[in-house]
């Protein structure tokens, strides 16, 4: 960086703000499918798991391994199949958001009180019934906890899709490096903290609408 | 030997957990805290080992302010045994034993037997040395929460609800292990609860305290149940304490009658004379084996011919108390009790009505002497 | 699946030639590298998070900063914390191993943090009951039964290093991202997907070392949950 360039030139953000708005859209899409499609992925499979208790450590294996696996090396692993395109991006983010989303959906309905459930069931629930209608809306608090954590890292690891051109926001940061030229690198990392934590701040919010009898403090782990 | 002059506990927002408490503890018996929640009985536990310190007053053990005793070494010589046990779950049964013994620098060998040897006291087998806490019931549980707090063979031994986390029938028989190792062992203990019947199965002295942390009456069982200083204190010890007194009368001093007692080898007619409408039946040991209607009795023949009504229970003469007593008389087909002696033979007969004179003999008297009677009737099954 | 058998046998190929096994270039060098930026950052982030972790979970102060910074943290996007650092500190190791410490102390921390925290309030109760000092409360009672979630810490922040430390060779930085950022700017797939198994395995060495360390370090006690009362 040539000495004297500010840390923030702000002419450079104004001059930008509709192509940055643009890539903050795309940002968004790259890091919030994932978790829809985790969460359609991991409902049910929690939901078996929880079931099946024999089923439960291997899934919470292979999902552990997955997550461990660095992002830059599984996107490289898609390529082959899918391409420089988005989905190359989205398939890893979400096998990666299974390792939190499936445990805290077992979680989530371990913590049915054994009451309510027998409750339940005594009433005349059939196991479907009882599941969606009683077990699930429990288990929410906890899952939405898994939500957030997914949530919040799917969106600060999109930026590493940049390596195959699929990256949002973080098209601005392998940018600034090229052309030695701090203001968009730091205007990409404020905007996608700033898309974290928003995105974190309507989940709660979420579950504080979706959960109005529980005013309870379930932190994320 | 535990003094608290003077002693209150307030807390900044306000409450106040312990009132002006002036209380002395005797040496080798076991004191009771009981009061509904709120009252500061735990709070003036957790006084004695300095888990809580006093804001006035002082608290002396032997003689001494245990301000002047450093805090974990005072705790050291103190047993302390909580509600739920409060074992280390990455230690083993033996190794949360022997805690008390390492930290006061015991070798680890040494340690470890004396953890076997508590083990074993509190009626646990050995092989549960090398289990895991999570591998134990809550009793079991426990019995260990106890053997850790004898660790190091303190003279003192501080109890906060150590027995109402279990079931009854598990409390019932803890509570009697309890009775049976403080008779080895007395030790001065400390022991609060909120169940009065606990407190006055267990203490040789109750201290009541009220809600805000004001001691209500410091007395021995018999006497909260005779005498209770308010009417606070006579509605926390409850509306049966009439009988419930009644534990505390030896059976021996009930007053018995001879009452209608034949060998089954006897003719019926001399059963057919008696002028009252049961007969109590024995064998040749005199021991009963049963009612006999006089209504019912067959024309000719012995007494083993006639049918006999059960007799509901007899109580002893030797450990068993007036309660008891009374009991047997109210479950009897004939409204007697039967009193037997050590083997079993019976020794005389006693209706409620009669029986009921040793409580009024004890209101003379005063507090009748001597501890609890053995077991609190045939409901409280067999110790 | 045919696909996936030239898939394999491109990455044999590559890891059988010999070229890959010498010199600056070759794996163990890369390797080597990878395990110097990853092992150091972590044993700083360890020395800083446990330390930090223990102390506010023990005394109960500055639980709020702690998870304030945890989930700060996690909102950071590593890969361009890493270029921004290259961008104003230059081309050198220590500017990216100071954000490399930055990124995996906060897992290290909040976890444990939270597992000192976790402790029943009972056992703590007992343990200073029984004659324990503040200190061997910490070390004979909260650390060992933190341990679980202190290996999770632990376990989060060597993979999340080890990631970062891949993603650190695109502005320049050595290691086994190297294979991979230098073949996609050749076009030469082999080196790619030869560097990605070689990153793919050391992930698995690093998940079955922390399997390992759970299961020999953490108490059976903490394990069981036969018989809950």
């Amino acid at each position: 960086m040539s000495d004297g360039e500010p840390l923030v030139r702000w002419q450079w953000i104004g001059d930008h703000a509709g192509e940055l708005a643009d890539y903050t859209a795309v940002h968004l899409r790259l890091g919030l499918l994932p978790v829809l499609f985790g969460l359609i992925i991991s409902v049910p499979l929690g939901i078996l798991c929880h079931r099946l208790r024999w089923l439960y450590p291997p899934v919470l294996t292979v999902a552990n391994v997955l997550y461990s696996i660095p992002s830059l090396a599984l996107f490289m692993i898609f390529v082959r199949y899918t391409g420089l395109t988005e989905q190359t991006v989205m398939i890893p983010l979400t096998l990666y958001t299974l390792s939190v989303l499936v445990p805290n959906v077992v979680d989530g309905l371990a913590s049915v009180p054994e009451p309510v459930r027998l409750a339940a069931t005594a009433m005349g629930f059939g196991t479907v019934r009882r599941v969606v209608q009683v077990e699930l809306p429990i288990a929410v608090p906890v899952v939405i906890a898994g939500v957030r954590v997914a949530a919040v890292s799917s969106i600060s690891l999109v930026a590493v899709g940049q390596l195959i051109g699929q990256g949002g926001l973080g098209y601005y940061i392998t940018r600034g490096l090229q052309l030695d030229f701090p203001t968009p690198i730091v205007t990409a990392i404020v905007l996608i903290m700033l898309l974290a934590l928003t995105t974190d701040a309507l989940l709660v919010l979420a579950q504080r609408l979706l959960t109005p009898w529980s005013r309870s403090k379930v932190t994320a782990s | 030997m535990i003094r608290f002059d003077a002693v209150s506990k307030n807390y900044p927002n306000g409450t106040t957990a312990v009132d002006d408490l002036s209380l002395e503890l005797a040496e080798g018996g076991i004191t009771v805290l009981v009061g509904p929640s709120g009252c500061g009985k735990t709070t003036t536990l957790r006084m004695i080992n300095r888990m809580v310190e006093p804001t006035a007053g002082t608290v002396s053990l032997r003689g001494q302010d245990i301000r002047e005793i450093h805090a974990p070494e005072l705790r050291r010589g103190i047993g302390y045994v909580i509600q739920h046990a409060g074992l280390f779950p990455h230690r083993t049964i033996l190794d949360n034993i022997a805690t008390v013994p390492l930290l006061l620098g015991w070798s680890r060998k040494k340690a470890r037997a004396r953890a076997a040897e508590l083990l074993e006291l509190v009626g646990l087998p050995a092989e549960m040395a090398k289990r895991y806490p999570n591998q134990l019931s809550g009793g079991q549980q426990q019995r260990v929460g106890v053997a850790r707090a004898l660790g190091a063979d303190p003279p003192v031994l501080l109890m906060d609800e150590p027995f109402s986390a279990v079931d009854p029938i598990v409390r019932a028989e803890l509570q009697a292990e309890f009775i049976r190792l403080q008779k080895e062992l007395h030790k001065t203990i400390v022991f609060v609860t909120h169940d009065i019947d606990e407190a006055i199965k267990l203490g040789d002295n109750i201290a009541v305290f009220r809600t805000g942390g004001k001691l209500a009456q410091f007395d021995t069982p018999e006497r909260l149940l005779a005498d209770p200083a308010d009417e606070f204190v006579a509605g926390f010890v409850g509306q049966d304490r009439g009988i419930r007194r009644l534990s505390f009368v030896k059976a021996a001093d009930v007053p018995l009658r001879d009452g209608p007692v034949l060998p089954a080898t006897s003719p019926v007619a001399p059963a057919r004379a008696v002028d009252e409408p049961w007969v109590l039946v024995v064998d040749d040991g005199r021991r009963p084996l049963g009612w006999a209607a006089v209504a019912e009795l067959p024309e000719s023949g012995t007494l083993a011919d006639a049918p006999l009504a059960p007799l509901g229970h007899t109580f002893s003469l030797v450990g068993d108390s007036a309660r008891a007593a009374l009991d047997s008389a109210l479950l009897s087909p004939s409204r007697l009790a039967v009193g037997v002696d050590a083997e079993g033979a019976v020794i005389g007969v006693a209706d409620a009505y009669e029986l009921s004179a040793v409580t009024a003999a004890a209101d003379v008297a005063g507090a009748p002497a001597g501890d609890e009677v053995g077991a609190e009737g045939p409901a409280g099954g067999e110790r | 699946m045919n696909d996936l058998l030239s898939q394999l046998r491109l990455v044999g190929d590559w890891l059988t030639s010999s070229k890959q096994w010498h010199g600056d270039e070759g794996i163990p060098h890369r390797l080597l590298e990878h395990l110097t930026y990853s092992g150091l950052s972590l044993l700083f982030a360890a020395l800083i998070g446990l330390t930090f972790g223990l102390l506010v979970g023990h005394t109960g102060r500055g639980a709020f900063a702690v998870a304030s910074v945890a989930n700060l943290a996690r909102a950071i996007p590593t890969f361009g914390l890493v270029v921004l650092v290259v961008t104003l500190a230059g081309l050198s190791t220590t500017p990216v191993l100071i954000a490399l410490v930055a990124l995996a102390v906060p897992p290290i921390l909040i976890n444990t943090f939270e597992g000192v925290r976790g402790v029943d309030p009972d056992t703590r109760d007992a343990a200073r009951g029984v004659g324990m000092t503040g200190w061997e409360v910490l070390v004979r009672v909260e650390v060992p039964m933190a341990l679980p979630l202190i290996l999770l810490g632990l376990r989060v922040a060597a993979i999340q290093v080890v990631a970062t430390a891949t993603v650190a060779a695109y502005p320049g930085l050595g290691g086994l991202g190297r294979f991979i950022v230098d073949g996609l700017s050749r076009n030469d797939y082999e080196l790619v997907i030869g560097g990605s198994t070689v990153v793919v395995v050391l992930a698995l060495v690093v998940q079955i070392v922390f399997t390992a360390l759970r299961r020999f370090i953490v108490s059976p006690g903490l394990r069981v949950s036969a018989a809950k009362p």
